[in-house]
């Protein structure tokens, strides 16, 4: 991905357009837990996918802010994904999902200490040598204002990249929603994040919590992009530049042409038509 | 919320919350055990369509959430969670009405490990078609990784393919016939396809799992009928190479 271009989340419902898609620079991001099988025809077609479009693969489970290594047999599985796809892109997340032997299907939240920021910083060193090569890890989706706290997020985040040598996955609908239940400020977020450290962009659609309506915004991936994180978005390639930015939904999905609407709009604003338009 | 002096207290403490709804904790906690139970409940409705689909979407999430409180997923591929699901629907007591439910579970499990299950060539009947009477009566055929077969003594067979199907059942299909079947699924050419198997089939199969002869699995089939058995079977992708290579 030497060019930066815009990406999508690949379902296997869409696999057939999606190999068959013609468009220049596209490329897919898949959830590598999804392809951890013995053989058949799931690693066919995303072989099929890969012979065509650069592949992503951005992990869900390896639960790096656990206080504890992440899984051998798990992590050999994902660096076998590597190794057998060589992927453009890989990723995780800053968050934990794996306790007491279970797995929790979630991205669960951590008080940002110094012993967390050690652990993790660890963990990500792990991850990397395991799987030869630097990942990007990605800045979460917030619902609880956790006491404890001992850095500011963006800081732990940048320290994490010093100490590890990792980059950074910017979630620009993770900003929106932290922000707005926090009660933060999403563009200080976006203006004083690290761009240097930017691999990754995701846009995703986010809703309304069923019992707590607007005052709790979920991290949900089953609507198009908001028009606020368009925003955000467009303020954020406008100062750091463009960066590979992938449309993710995971829910109620639409067409594969719908979402290659919303890719055509994130193309449009990493090659700054909007900016010579306005 | 939830102050602890270390990570582990704090994520010992987290996982508590998120498994006892009586334990106390903001609004906005209900957001993590929401999406905990739901990509439980959607995982097990992705692996169960066909009993999904048997029961509906209410009848069939509240007993995924049933199940999901008691079984938490051991591993994050989510396309081996429930493997025990069928064992859940046979204790079930909403269930107890729904004899065949447990066995088309099972069914919907066998899809899902004939889909994942690994690669290997399947033997083809011409492999055979060269061996002289010695040699095939002394032949041990090995099921293919990803063949899976059961006999049940209802027609769970039946009433699982008209469910795994997206095709609506024609208004005009007659009554599922209340009768004992077998089901062979397996993976030829990279498809997971079924076929029906009498009790010989399914006996037959079981022989040569346990590293039968052909010879000794074909004493559960009538004379008559091994070579058009042996045939579907083949065809149906049930074998791999095994001795043949």
């Amino acid at each position: 991905m030497t060019t930066p271009s815009a990406g999508l989340g690949l379902k296997p419902v869409h696999f057939a357009q999606a190999l068959a898609a013609p468009a220049d620079g596209l490329w897919f991001e898949v959830h590598p837990e999804n392809y951890m099988v013995a053989g058949g025809p799931r690693l066919r077609w995303l072989e099929a996918i890969r012979a065509r479009h650069p592949l992503s693969l951005h992990g869900v489970a390896l639960s790096l802010a656990s206080d504890a290594e992440p899984d051998a047999a798990q992590l050999a599985r994902f660096a076998a994904l590597v190794r057998r796809f060589e992927p453009a892109l890989v990723s995780e997340h800053l968050a934990w999902s794996a306790a007491q032997g279970a797995y929790l299907p979630d991205l669960l939240p951590f008080p940002r200490t110094s012993e967390a920021l050690a652990r993790i910083a660890a963990n990500v060193g792990r991850v990397q040598d395991a799987l030869g090569r630097r990942i990007a890890v990605e800045n979460p989706s917030h619902y609880l204002a956790l006491e404890g706290h001992a850095w500011d997020e963006i800081d732990f985040l940048a320290e994490l990249a010093r100490r590890s040598g990792c980059g950074l996955l910017l979630d620009v609908n993770n900003v929106f929603v932290s922000a707005r239940n926090l009660g933060a400020s999403a563009e200080a977020y976006v203006d004083a994040f690290p761009g240097d450290l930017v691999m990754e962009v995701h846009l995703a659609g986010h809703s309304a919590d069923p019992a707590l309506g607007q005052a709790l915004l979920v991290d949900s991936h089953d609507a198009p992009v908001a028009p606020e994180v368009w925003a955000l978005y467009e303020r954020l390639v406008a100062r750091i530049g463009p960066r590979p930015t992938l449309i993710e939904r995971d829910d109620k999905l639409p067409g594969f042409a719908e979402l290659m609407v919303e890719r055509a709009t994130a193309l449009d604003v990493l090659r700054g038509r909007f900016a010579q338009a306005a | 919320m939830m102050h602890a002096a270390t990570l582990a207290q704090f994520q010992d403490d987290f996982v508590r919350t998120l498994r006892d709804p009586d334990r106390p904790a903001p609004p906005a906690f209900a957001v993590y055990r929401n999406t905990v139970m739901k990509g439980c409940i959607d995982a097990l409705q992705a692996n169960y369509p066909a009993v999904a689909r048997l029961v509906g979407d209410e009848w069939f999430r509240a007993a995924a959430a049933v199940y999901a409180r008691a079984h938490a997923p051991r591993v994050p591929m989510l396309l081996e969670y429930g493997r025990d699901f069928d064992a859940f629907l046979a204790a079930f007591g909403p269930a107890a009405e729904l004899p065949f439910l447990s066995a088309v579970a099972r069914l919907d499990r066998f899809w899902t490990e004939a889909h994942a299950a690994a690669d290997e060539p399947a033997l083809d009947a011409r492999a055979l078609a060269g061996l002289d009477p010695e040699s095939l009566a002394s032949l041990r055929l090995r099921p293919h990784a990803a063949a899976r077969w059961a006999w049940h003594e209802l027609p769970a067979y039946t009433i699982w393919s008209r469910n795994r199907n997206e095709a609506m059942v024609a208004a005009d299909e007659p009554d599922v016939e209340w009768r004992p079947e077998g089901v062979l699924i397996a993976r030829p050419d990279d498809a997971v396809r079924w076929i029906g198997l009498d009790a010989a089939g399914c006996a037959f199969m079981d022989a040569c799992a346990a590293g039968a002869t052909l010879l000794e699995a074909a004493a559960a089939v009538p004379a008559a009928d091994l070579s058009g058995l042996l045939a579907k079977l083949l065809d149906a992708g049930a074998f791999t190479n095994g001795e043949l290579r």
